[in-house]
C-alpha cells in the first residue's frame, strides 16, 4: 500500500492527559479552553470540598448539647458568591463562543468533499475527481469543507483528534471544515445512536502531504481498482462499502442473506418464485435491490444506482463468483 | 406493647392497594422505585460487565443496546422521577405542614395505579422484543426500528400523568393546608424544592406526553411529523423532547437538594445558611430550567444564533445551583455536626454533586461542547448530578426518615461502611468515565477501540463495588425491618413537624392533637441566640 510509509501514532505527543492528540488547527484552541475550565473547576472543587472537610473535622460534635451559632446568613457573602462565580461564567461563555464561531464558517479556498452516513459506514465523494472511498484522503495544511447528509437515520460524524462533530441528517445538509496539522491516520467515530452496528461505524482519515494526495487523487483515490485483479478489488469494495455489514461470506444470516457458495444456485423469492444467481441478478440486486427479495428477508437494501462505476460492479460480480468455490 | 399506627391500623393487601393514606402510598412508591432501582442495576452491570473488554464477550450488539435503552428508561421514567417526590415528599408533605393528609387523596391513589399502569407498560416492553432507540426515542430511528416503541411510549406517556397529577396535587396542598403558623418560610426547605418540582412536573411533562403521542402517531398511521422519509423533521423531535427532558432534570435533582438542606441542618445544629436563597434559588432553577434545553442540540444543526443563548442561559442557571451549594457548606460552619449515616451520604452528595456541576461548565463552552458531545464525558457528567445527586440524597433521605417510615433504626456502623463503599465504588465508575469520554470514546458504543480498555475496566471494577454497596444497604434495612431497635419518637432532635408533633412511625391520621406553629424548621436547641446572627 502507498499510505506505508505513514507515521502512526507519531503525533502522540500532542495528546495530553484529558485529550487526544492535536490534529487540526481547531484543537489548540478548545484544549486551552478546556484546561482554563479544568483549573477553574479545580479550583472551585478545592474551595468547595476543603471547606466541607475543614468545618466536617473542626465543627464535629465533641459533647451532646454541644452549643452552636445563630449565624442564619450574610448578605455580603451571598451576594459576592453569587456575582464573582458569575463573571467567571461570563468569561467561559464568551471564549466559548468566539472559538465557535471559527468552527462555523469555512474558508472559501476550501477542498470539499461529500459525506454519505448510513448504517454502518461513511462515504466520501470527491465530486470534481468522480473519486468515491470508504476513507477520507486529505492533503496536510488545506482546509477540508465537508457536505454531510445520511441515507436513513441521524449519524454524527466526529474526528476526536480535530475536535470536529456534527449531526449528519436525512433531510438535510450540514457542512463542518477542518484544517488537518499533522500527517498521520486518525479515527472517525459515529456519535450518534444508530442502530446495531453503532459501535462499528469506524473509518478512517489519512492526512498526506500535498504530493502524495495529488498522487492519489491521479490514481484514482483508494479504489481506482489499479494494479489488482477484479475479485481482489470486488473484495476491497465489498469492505469499502459497508456490503459485509448486511452479507457475510462464511454461511452465516445477517440483515441479508449470505453470499457463501451462492453464484450459480437458485434461490427462493418472497413471492415464492425462483431465480438463478447470475451475473444479471447480482447487478440489479446491487442497482435495483428491491424487486427481487430473497425469502425470509427485509427489503431494506439500499440502492447503489449510480454509486459504482461499472468497473466496480463488474469486480463485485467476480468477487462474489470467487467466493462460489 | 403494640401501639397503633399506619402501618398496622389496618390489615390485608386490599387496605394497602386501595388505601387513601398518604403515608401507605408513599410507602408503596417507595417500594416500586426501589425495585425498579434494583432492575435497573441489574442492566448496569450487564453493560459494564460486556464493557470489560473490546468486542463482544457475553451479549450481541443488538442486546448491548437494549440492555442501554432499557437502563436508561427505567431509571429516568421508573426511578428519578417518581423517586424522591412521589416516595418520601408523599409521605412527608403533609407531616411537614401540619395536614391530615394530601389536599386529593382519592387522586394521590389514582397517581399511583397510574404509575403502576405505566409500569406494566415498560416490563411488556421488556418482554415483547425489548427496545433499542436509547431512552430519548430520537427519530428517525425510533420511527423505523423493529423493537417495542410503542409501549415504552405509553409508558412513558401514563407515567407522565402520573406525575402531572402528583404535582398538581402537592401544590394544592401546600397552598391550602398549611397549619396555623406554618408560613412560607416556616415550610422546610424539603417542601420548597418539592414545591419548584411540582411546578415543573406540572408545566413540562404534558409537552412530553403530545411528543411520544406524537411519535406513536407517526410509527402506527405513517403521518409525517419526525421523520424526513415522511416529511417530517428529526430536529422538531429534539426540540419537543428536550423541552420537556431538561426542565424534568431539574424534577430529578431539586427534591434531593431538598433532602440535603434537611439532613445537613439537622446534623450540624443549625439554622440553614441563608434560608431566603436556598428557598428562591430552587424557584430560579425551575424558571430557567425551562429555557436551557437547546444546550443538549448544540451540534445537532438547530440555529448557530440560538446556540448562543442557549449557552449563555445554561450559565445563568449555575448561579443558583452555585448558589445552594455555597450555602449548605456554610451551614455546617460552626455547626455541632454528627456524623450518622444521612450526613455521611450528605457530604458524600457534597462532593459529587459538585464534581457533577462543575464538570456542566464544560458542556456549557460552544467550542469545547463540540468535542465532548455524545461522548462518555457527558454521560459521567449525568451520572454525578443524577447519581451522585438525586440518588446519593435519595438513599440519604432513605436513611434519614427510615425511623419515621418503619418504626425501626438501622445498623448504624453498616450504613457507614455501605456509604463509603459506595462512594468509592462512584468515583471509580464514573471518574474513569471522564478521562475516556474527553480522550474521544463516544457514548452508546457495544464495542471499542483498544485504547480505551484500561478506563473501561476500571469503570466495570468501580460498578461491582457499587453493586456490593447496594446489596449491603438492602440487606441491613431489611434485617431492620425485622429485628431492628425500636426507633425513639425523634431520633435525629429534628425540629420540624414530622419529628415533633407526631408519633414514630405517626399514626393514621397523623396527628392527635391540633397543630399550631410557632417557630421555623431550624431553631434547634443547641443555637445560642444572639443579635449578631440575624439580618
Amino acid at each position: 500500500m502507498m499510505f506505508q510509509f505513514l507515521k502512526i501514532g507519531a503525533q502522540a505527543s500532542t495528546a495530553s492527559f484529558w485529550m487526544p492528540p492535536q490534529a487540526s488547527t481547531f484543537a489548540a484552541g478548545i484544549d486551552n479552553l478546556f484546561y482554563f475550565i479544568y483549573y477553574l473547576c479545580l479550583l472551585f472543587f478545592v474551595g468547595i470540598v476543603g471547606a466541607m472537610v475543614y468545618f466536617a473535622i473542626k465543627y464535629r460534635r465533641k459533647s451532646e448539647g454541644q452549643k452552636t451559632s445563630d449565624i442564619q446568613g450574610n448578605h455580603t457573602l451571598e451576594i459576592w458568591w453569587s456575582v464573582g462565580p458569575g463573571l467567571l461564567l461570563l468569561v467561559v461563555f464568551f471564549w466559548g463562543v468566539i472559538d465557535w464561531t471559527k468552527i462555523l464558517v469555512p474558508p472559501s479556498q476550501a477542498l470539499r468533499i461529500r459525506v454519505e452516513g448510513q448504517k454502518w459506514t461513511w462515504a466520501f465523494s470527491y465530486m470534481r475527481e468522480g473519486i468515491s472511498s470508504k476513507n477520507l484522503t486529505v492533503p496536510v495544511g488545506h482546509p477540508v469543507e465537508l457536505t454531510m447528509s445520511s441515507k436513513d437515520v441521524l449519524h454524527s460524524f466526529y474526528v476526536p483528534a480535530f475536535r470536529v462533530k456534527r449531526d449528519v441528517l436525512p433531510n438535510r445538509y450540514s457542512i463542518i471544515w477542518f484544517e488537518p496539522t499533522e500527517i498521520g491516520q486518525y479515527d472517525i467515530f459515529c456519535a450518534e445512536y444508530c442502530g446495531d452496528e453503532h459501535s462499528g461505524m469506524l473509518n478512517k482519515i489519512n492526512v498526506v502531504s500535498e504530493t502524495d494526495y495529488e498522487k492519489w487523487i491521479q490514481n484514482g483515490g483508494d479504489m481506482g481498482g489499479s494494479g489488482v485483479n477484479p475479485a481482489e478489488f470486488g473484495k476491497q469494495l465489498f469492505e469499502a462499502k459497508g456490503c459485509n455489514a448486511c452479507h457475510s461470506i462464511d454461511g452465516t444470516v445477517k440483515v441479508g442473506p449470505t453470499l457463501a457458495k451462492k453464484y450459480g444456485t437458485e434461490e427462493e423469492l418472497v413471492d415464492g418464485t425462483k431465480v438463478k444467481i447470475d451475473d444479471n441478478y447480482i447487478r440489479e440486486s446491487i442497482t435495483v435491490p428491491g424487486i427481487k427479495v430473497v425469502k425470509g428477508f427485509q427489503p431494506v437494501m439500499p440502492s447503489y444506482q449510480g454509486q459504482l462505476t461499472d468497473k466496480q460492479i463488474e469486480a463485485l460480480i467476480e468477487y462474489i463468483k470467487s467466493l462460489a468455490q | 406493647m403494640h401501639t397503633e399506627n399506619y402501618l398496622n391500623a389496618k390489615k390485608g393487601i386490599g387496605s394497602w392497594l386501595f388505601t387513601i393514606d398518604h403515608k401507605r402510598i408513599g410507602l408503596m412508591y417507595l417500594v416500586s422505585v426501589l425495585t425498579f432501582f434494583m432492575v435497573g442495576g441489574v442492566f448496569a452491570l450487564l453493560l459494564r460487565l460486556e464493557l470489560m473488554n473490546s468486542g463482544m464477550d457475553y451479549v450481541t450488539k443488538a442486546t448491548f443496546n437494549k440492555l442501554f435503552t432499557l437502563h436508561g428508561a427505567i431509571m429516568v421514567f421508573l426511578v428519578i422521577i417518581p423517586s424522591v417526590p412521589a416516595s418520601l415528599g408523599n409521605f412527608l408533605l403533609p407531616l411537614m405542614i401540619g395536614a391530615k393528609d394530601v389536599a386529593f387523596p382519592k387522586l394521590n391513589l389514582l397517581s399511583f395505579h397510574i404509575y403502576i399502569l405505566g409500569a406494566f407498560f415498560m416490563l411488556y416492553t421488556m418482554v415483547s422484543g425489548g427496545l433499542d432507540t436509547g431512552w430519548t426515542f430520537y427519530t428517525p430511528y425510533s420511527t423505523t426500528t423493529g423493537t417495542s416503541v410503542v409501549s415504552a411510549t405509553m409508558g412513558a406517556f401514563i407515567l407522565g400523568f402520573s406525575s402531572i397529577l402528583t404535582g398538581v396535587n402537592f401544590i394544592v396542598t401546600m397552598h391550602k393546608m398549611r397549619a396555623p403558623g406554618m408560613t412560607w418560610t416556616r415550610m422546610p426547605l424539603f417542601l420548597w424544592a418539592q414545591y419548584a418540582t411540582s411546578v415543573i412536573q406540572v408545566l413540562a411533562t404534558p409537552i412530553l406526553a403530545i411528543t411520544l403521542l406524537l411519535l406513536v402517531i407517526e410509527r402506527t398511521m405513517g403521518i409525517g411529523i419526525f421523520d424526513p422519509a415522511m416529511g417530517g423533521d428529526p430536529v422538531l423531535y429534539q426540540h419537543f423532547f428536550w423541552f420537556y427532558s431538561h426542565p424534568a432534570v431539574y424534577i430529578m435533582i431539586l427534591p434531593g437538594f431538598g433532602i440535603i438542606s434537611e439532613i445537613i441542618t439537622i446534623n450540624s445544629r443549625k439554622h440553614i445558611f441563608g434560608y431566603k436563597a436556598v428557598a428562591v434559588s430552587s424557584v430560579a432553577i425551575a424558571i430557567i430550567g425551562f429555557l436551557v434545553w437547546g444546550h443538549h442540540m448544540f451540534v445537532s444543526g438547530q440555529s448557530e444564533y440560538i446556540n448562543v443563548f442557549f449557552s449563555f442561559l445554561t450559565y445563568a442557571v449555575a448561579i443558583p445551583t452555585a448558589i445552594k451549594v455555597f450555602s449548605w457548606v456554610a451551614t455546617m460552619y460552626k455547626g455541632s455536626i454528627q456524623f450518622n449515616t444521612p450526613m455521611c451520604y450528605a457530604l458524600s452528595f457534597l462532593f459529587l454533586f459538585t464534581i457533577g456541576g462543575l464538570t456542566g461548565l464544560f458542556l456549557g463552552a460552544l467550542s469545547v461542547d463540540v468535542h465532548l458531545h455524545d461522548t462518555y464525558f457527558v454521560v459521567a457528567h449525568f451520572h454525578y448530578v443524577m447519581m451522585g445527586g438525586t440518588i446519593i440524597a435519595f438513599v440519604g433521605g432513605i436513611h434519614h426518615w427510615w425511623p419515621k417510615l418503619t418504626g425501626k433504626m438501622y445498623n448504624e456502623s453498616l450504613g457507614k461502611f455501605a456509604c463509603l463503599l459506595i462512594f468509592l465504588g462512584f468515583n471509580v465508575t464514573f471518574f474513569s468515565q471522564f478521562v475516556m469520554g474527553s480522550r474521544g470514546m463516544p457514548r452508546r458504543y457495544a464495542d471499542y477501540l483498544p485504547e480505551f480498555t484500561t478506563m473501561h475496566q476500571i469503570s466495570t471494577y468501580g460498578s461491582w463495588m457499587l453493586g456490593v454497596g447496594f446489596l449491603i444497604v438492602l440487606i441491613y434495612l431489611m434485617h431492620s425491618i425485622f429485628r431492628g431497635a425500636k426507633a425513639p419518637q425523634n431520633p435525629w432532635g429534628g425540629k420540624s413537624l414530622e419529628w415533633t408533633e407526631t408519633a414514630t412511625p405517626p399514626i393514621e391520621h397523623n396527628f392527635d392533637h391540633p397543630i399550631v406553629v410557632t417557630h421555623g424548621p431550624y431553631d434547634f436547641d443547641e443555637i445560642v441566640h444572639t443579635q449578631k446572627g440575624r439580618h
